[in-house]
């Protein structure tokens, strides 16, 4: 499990991911977290404020768009920084299907301190979603 | 109207303390799917060096987005929630969260900027165990749309 310092180079890509959400996944996540926006379960609601539909929580999008990079190490705890920016909506019909959120990313620098940087791209329905998002991870030696 | 620009570097009381129980950690990360077994065996943890079974990289949002209610809900500040989207979200860790940790946090404005109409409010949340030991630093960019409307 996991991966050390000694095998990885800039440049390297990680294992990409697909994560489905439904409207489902967005109750379940609404209960896990205690925001129940209901943006993010009520389409009357959502379509009142001007979205096309209901909408995951950015914060479920930056959970899911982490985990290309806790499963790559294999330790949710080697991330020491995480941040992005919320540049578009995942969209969410209540179709049976839902939506999906691609992820990939690669490492952009090996630091001094031996962590590593990596850029997360993350899109669903063909469009990136997510701005600027970084992780700056320690790995095992 | 524009935000009072007064209120940046104003700090509000520290929360009650939160105690991280291992269900909650399991029950987050199922909600996003994370397999993890360091999130759900304690026996797994203490094999990867941790006491007890560690958070995901972004539970720390249960407590600071606890926390910016203080903000978000200060009537001086009159801030219409009804407008607010995130815009932007950072974590740094100064060690995973885990199960037993029972943290406080103290949310301050960093900054209020008006730009276009909107206003944009970054809010720092500190986490730290009840003894003190910072656990991590959550910044989140809210932005309240149309509410600076006519200014600028």
């Amino acid at each position: 499990m996991g991966v050390r310092i000694s095998e990885v180079a800039v440049g390297d890509r990680l294992p990409e991911l697909s994560v489905p959400l439904t409207r489902a996944d967005l109750v379940r996540y609404a209960g896990a977290s205690g925001d129940f926006n209901p943006i993010h379960w009520n389409e009357r609601f959502a379509t009142e404020v001007g979205l096309p539909d209901v909408i995951a929580h950015g914060m479920l999008t930056m959970a899911v768009a982490g985990r290309l990079v806790s499963e790559w190490t294999g330790d949710p705890g080697a991330i020491l920084h995480y941040g992005v920016r919320f540049t578009r909506p995942v969209v969410v019909p209540d179709d049976g299907t839902g939506a999906q959120v691609d992820v990939s990313g690669k490492i952009s620098a090996i630091n001094e301190d031996g962590t590593v940087k990596v850029v997360i791209t993350a899109k669903s329905a063909s469009q990136g979603v997510l701005g600027g998002a970084t992780a700056i991870v320690r790995l095992p030696e | 109207m524009s935000l009072d620009q007064s209120f940046i570097g104003r700090a509000y009381p520290p929360t009650r303390p939160y105690e991280v129980g291992r269900e909650k950690i399991r029950e987050f990360a199922s909600a996003i799917k994370d397999e993890s077994p360091l999130c759900r065996d304690v026996e797994a943890a203490k094999a990867a060096g941790y006491p007890d079974v560690i958070a995901p990289p972004t539970f720390a949002v249960i407590l600071s987005m606890g926390a910016h209610d203080a903000i978000v809900e200060d009537p001086q500040l009159g801030l219409d929630y009804s407008r607010v989207v995130h815009g932007q979200q950072e974590f740094t860790h100064h060690r995973p969260i885990r199960a037993g940790d029972r943290l406080v946090t103290v949310v301050r404005v960093d900054d209020i900027k008006t730009r276009a109409g909107n206003d944009f409010l970054t809010v720092r949340a500190e986490i730290s165990t009840v003894e003190g030991e910072p656990v991590c630093t959550a910044k989140s960019m809210l932005v309240a749309r149309g509410t600076a409307e006519g200014e600028e």
